[in-house]
């Protein structure tokens, strides 16, 4: 509320100084111009300083909002290809502060100076092809760079991991409100399932006659990741889409009832090491759900644990398999 | 067809002209009127739910008031604050910001800039407001029945909107708003057939293609892609529909819900999400071009300058329409589409930012060496450009496959969508209501007030919607009721709040405008019959509104709509006046 009554308070200078440049009189402010396009001079001087006062405060802003919470977004990416989208990230956004810095000092710079006076003749400068084509041109030449990196980037995370090569596959399972994780277990392979199974306990619907499914691991709440190890996720969901957003791993993929979704990432540090680098002892790595999905959708949640492999096999092991 | 200024002066009952009205400039006025009405709703909605952003869990007493059964104890309930998200969003891209801002001065500019009498077809045109109005009272009812409005987001993706065990909104509060959105594309989709026809068929004579001011260009590519794409929205309603209420599975599969599975196989909801998107994203142009359009031709009257690259500029509204049409899959770069399409995407997503550098570096280029005059109009088409830079720019990350992934669906892509296509439609409309206020009522709005009016809105409007990109860089997602589920979003909480205190500025600094535009409408000063010293053909019609626009022959057009300070002439020579002895024409 402190907050308000100074936005307030400014708004009310701000108001007040309107009053004054009108002469105090408050009729004034009602008035029209006598004659529309002769515009009082010196209300467009003010104009024009307006927008360079409005440049400069808008880059304060910015500068505010970087300096407190800058630090509070997402650290360095903690998986492989997260490097990556981070350096694509960090060449993108270069490029657009560059552009944004750029196009507003003109902006702003040209409204200001060419503010309305009434001995200038305007230039009457109708096109020119060469400068035309020059802003065709380099923009073109900005998106080249930027979509081969990108492209071969996208390529590279989308492509599924080889089921029979040293990976872990995971099963994420979305639902009103909360996730659930199936772990394929010693075969590697998850077992089927089928909606019209689901009953009970088993709400993931596993048939229970699949031999491949006895040794699949189900675990709420958190589940862990070895690190250094490539992670093959399934995605599946019950009821209606669900997302699982996992942005320090820079993840993302939506859970769509009828549908087998994938996405694959290899974590690279542990949770210990990540409470080191972002020097924050109660950092988890989390799971959100990222598509509207009703109510509760605000809380539903699943936390990850990255840790050493040993670990992870002892963790592992702790869980009981799906036959027992 | 000639009418006379006499013959006119039959008399006309209060129903005939002002509500079954089949003027273009009635109806332009009755679409504004109710656009911004349904906007002003959907600002409220807004401010609600960034009051439960704000301050999670907080009571606030206007909860009570606006929202009743909503806000139990003065609280959004968790389903409600989703209805409320949804349904602002509905009614500001669809109600105010298409009918609203296109129905308006498609309307009005459309016959009066190409030199033509009315529409092609005032019966459709008056129909098309009809349905428009009983589309918007429908969606106005659905917030009052039983299990409250649609909850599904604007963008209503099945499962979630099909099945009301998955939210109640998905109850009656959907059905409604599926009746609501067919009857709003029809209204769409014959006021835009109406908009095309007039266009090609009705200009007056020598009034060429490349003599067509530039408004004209962009309602015409508008409409085009209005007609192209809202009946793709309009058969995903309807099969949804047909999921909802006839037991088909077009989109359900392999669902479980309600303690039961359910007896659908086969479909899918990727299908919706393309048939959505067709739609939604020339959607997202069918908003913005009419304000660049609108942007163009104030930015050359008020710099007294010819507007740069008028060819080009042409060119680009074409090509932005067209690859408009090829890009709608960015949407859907994580929803487990196949991983080629979003390559391809990404492509012709990227492509966009060619034609829209086209348009930002030639508005610099007709500033430079101008003469500006600061109308309000001219104030709120300088943001514009600055909203159309800033987030269009930020659209480099969000249509990239790789940098999406991240992003996708935070509060980086509310940041965006709500600067680029959000304020930079809103200010087009504004510029255009203060400039072509004269028009439409014969009266003048204060420029002062219009002057405050334009600097509260931009920084408040900046205050609210630039720093969501940090949200988003911090992977808050957004529709979320409150974040405090999540401690890791916990540094953000007095960011929410100044946000929140910024839209209710901005809400506040509204009623400057409201207060200004009903003034002026009963007591600003008469306007003259060219207030702005412009070329185009509306500014020679009689400031009385006649119907046939023009009291004798049509004027004939003789140039291009942007001779102003053309060396060895007059200040400014409007389209009707022949070119001189040896003088060459401009383009």
């Amino acid at each position: 509320m402190l907050l308000l009554s100074a936005f307030a308070f400014i708004l009310i200078l701000f108001l007040i100084t309107f009053f004054y440049l009108k002469g105090g009189d408050f009729k004034e402010m009602f008035k029209g111009n006598p004659d529309d396009l002769n515009f009082d001079e010196q209300e467009n001087k003010t104009q024009g300083w307006l927008f360079v006062a409005f440049g400069i405060g808008f880059l304060l802003f910015i500068l505010f909002l970087i300096f407190k919470w800058g630090g509070s977004l997402l650290p360095e990416a903690a998986s492989v290809h997260g490097a990556d989208v981070d350096s694509l990230m960090l060449i993108t956004g270069i490029i657009i502060i560059f552009v944004f810095v750029v196009t507003h000092i003109l902006l702003f710079v040209l409204v200001y100076k060419y503010a309305f006076n009434k001995n200038r003749k305007p230039a009457f400068f109708t096109h020119n092809l060469k400068l035309e084509l020059l802003w065709t041109a380099l923009p073109a030449m900005v998106l080249v760079v930027l979509i081969s990196v990108g492209l071969y980037n996208w390529n590279s995370i989308m492509t599924p991991l080889d089921e029979n090569d040293d990976i872990v596959l995971i099963e994420l399972y979305a639902k009103q409100f909360d996730w659930t994780a199936r772990y394929a277990g010693n075969d590697g392979k998850l077992g089927r399932a089928n909606v019209f199974l689901i009953k009970g306990s088993n709400f993931l619907g596993i048939d229970t006659t699949d031999v491949v499914a006895f040794d699949d691991k189900i675990v709420k709440n958190e589940f862990h990741l070895p690190v250094n190890k490539p992670v093959q996720f399934v995605f599946r969901a019950q009821d209606v889409m669900h997302s699982a957003y996992m942005p320090h791993f820079r993840a993302q993929m939506n859970c769509v009832p009828g549908l087998k979704t994938q996405f694959n990432f290899t974590p690279k540090y542990t949770t210990q090491e990540m409470r080191r680098i972002t020097k924050n002892p109660d950092f988890d790595y989390i799971l959100l759900c990222n598509k509207i999905c009703g109510m509760a959708h605000f809380s539903m949640k699943m936390k990850i644990v990255v840790e050493s492999e040993e670990d992870y096999n002892l963790w592992l092991a702790s869980n009981q398999s799906f036959k027992q | 067809m000639d009418i006379t200024h006499s013959e006119h002066k039959h008399h006309e009952s209060f129903i005939s002209k002002y509500l079954f009205s089949r003027d273009h400039k009635m109806i332009a006025k009755q679409f504004m009127i109710t656009g911004f009405t349904m906007g002003f709703i959907g600002i409220i909605m807004s401010v609600l739910f960034r009051l439960q952003l704000g301050w999670p869990g907080e009571k606030f007493l206007i909860n009570d008031l606006l929202l009743g059964s909503w806000a139990n104890g003065g609280v959004i309930a968790p389903d409600k604050y989703l209805a409320l998200v949804t349904m602002h969003g509905t009614i500001m891209v669809f109600f105010m910001l298409t009918a609203g801002l296109s129905g308006t001065f498609s309307n009005l500019l459309i016959p009066l800039q190409i030199g033509a009498r009315d529409m092609a077809s005032g019966f459709i045109n008056m129909l098309s407001y009809w349905i428009f109005f009983v589309s918007c009272i429908v969606m106005l009812v659905s917030l009052g029945v039983e299990g409250g409005a649609a909850s599904s987001g604007w963008t209503i993706y099945p499962p979630l909107s099909a099945l009301p065990e998955a939210i109640p909104g998905s109850g009656l509060g959907m059905t409604l708003w599926l009746v609501s959105m067919a009857l709003f594309i029809t209204s769409s989709l014959i006021g835009s057939l109406n908009y095309i026809v007039t266009i090609l068929n009705l200009r007056t004579k020598g009034m060429t293609f490349t003599r067509l001011p530039l408004t004209i260009w962009s309602f015409l590519v508008t409409a085009i892609l209005g007609v192209l794409s809202f009946p793709v929205l309009l058969s995903a309603v309807l099969l949804l529909v047909f999921d909802r209420s006839f037991g088909t599975s077009f989109y359900l599969s392999d669902i479980y819900i309600g303690g039961q599975a359910l007896e659908r196989f086969g479909g899918s909801p990727i299908l919706f999400e393309h048939l959505f998107w067709f739609l939604g994203h020339p959607e997202v142009y069918i908003v913005l071009l009419p304000s660049l359009g609108i942007t163009s031709e104030i930015v050359s009257t008020m710099s007294r300058k010819p507007i740069f690259g008028y060819k080009f500029m042409i060119g680009s509204i074409l090509a932005i329409g067209g690859l408009s049409f090829i890009v709608w899959g960015h949407h859907m770069f994580v929803t487990g589409m196949n991983p080629f399409l979003g390559a391809v995407f990404t492509i012709t997503t990227l492509l966009i930012a060619i034609p829209s550098a086209i348009k930002v570096f030639n508005y610099l280029t007709t500033l430079w060496r101008g003469n500006i005059i600061f109308s309000p109009a001219m104030l709120f088409s300088i943001g514009l450009i600055s909203t159309f830079i800033t987030g269009g720019l930020t659209g480099l990350i969000l249509g990239d496959a790789t940098l999406d992934i991240n992003v996708h669906d935070t509060y980086f892509v509310v940041g965006h969508f709500h600067i680029v296509m959000g304020l930079s439609a809103v200010f087009g409309t504004f510029a255009g209501v203060y400039h072509w206020f004269p028009k439409m009522f014969g009266k003048m709005m204060n420029n002062t007030w219009g002057q405050i009016h334009f600097w509260i809105t931009i920084v408040t409007a900046y205050g609210v919607f630039f720093p969501m990109h940090f949200l988003g860089l911090a992977g808050v997602p957004r529709r979320y009721y409150t974040n405090s589920s999540f401690p890791m979003f916990d540094d953000f909480v007095n960011l929410n709040e100044i946000i929140s205190i910024f839209a209710i500025i901005a809400f506040i600094g509204q009623f400057i405008f409201i207060f200004n535009f009903l003034y002026s409408i009963f007591k600003g000063r008469k306007a003259s019959q060219n207030p702005w010293s412009s070329n185009t053909l509306e500014w020679t019609t009689p400031v009385e509104h006649i119907h046939g626009n023009w009291p004798g022959e049509i004027p004939e057009v003789h140039r291009w709509p942007y001779d102003y300070n053309k060396p060895g002439y007059e200040e400014f020579i409007p389209q009707n006046v022949p070119l001189k002895k040896g003088e060459v024409e401009s383009v």
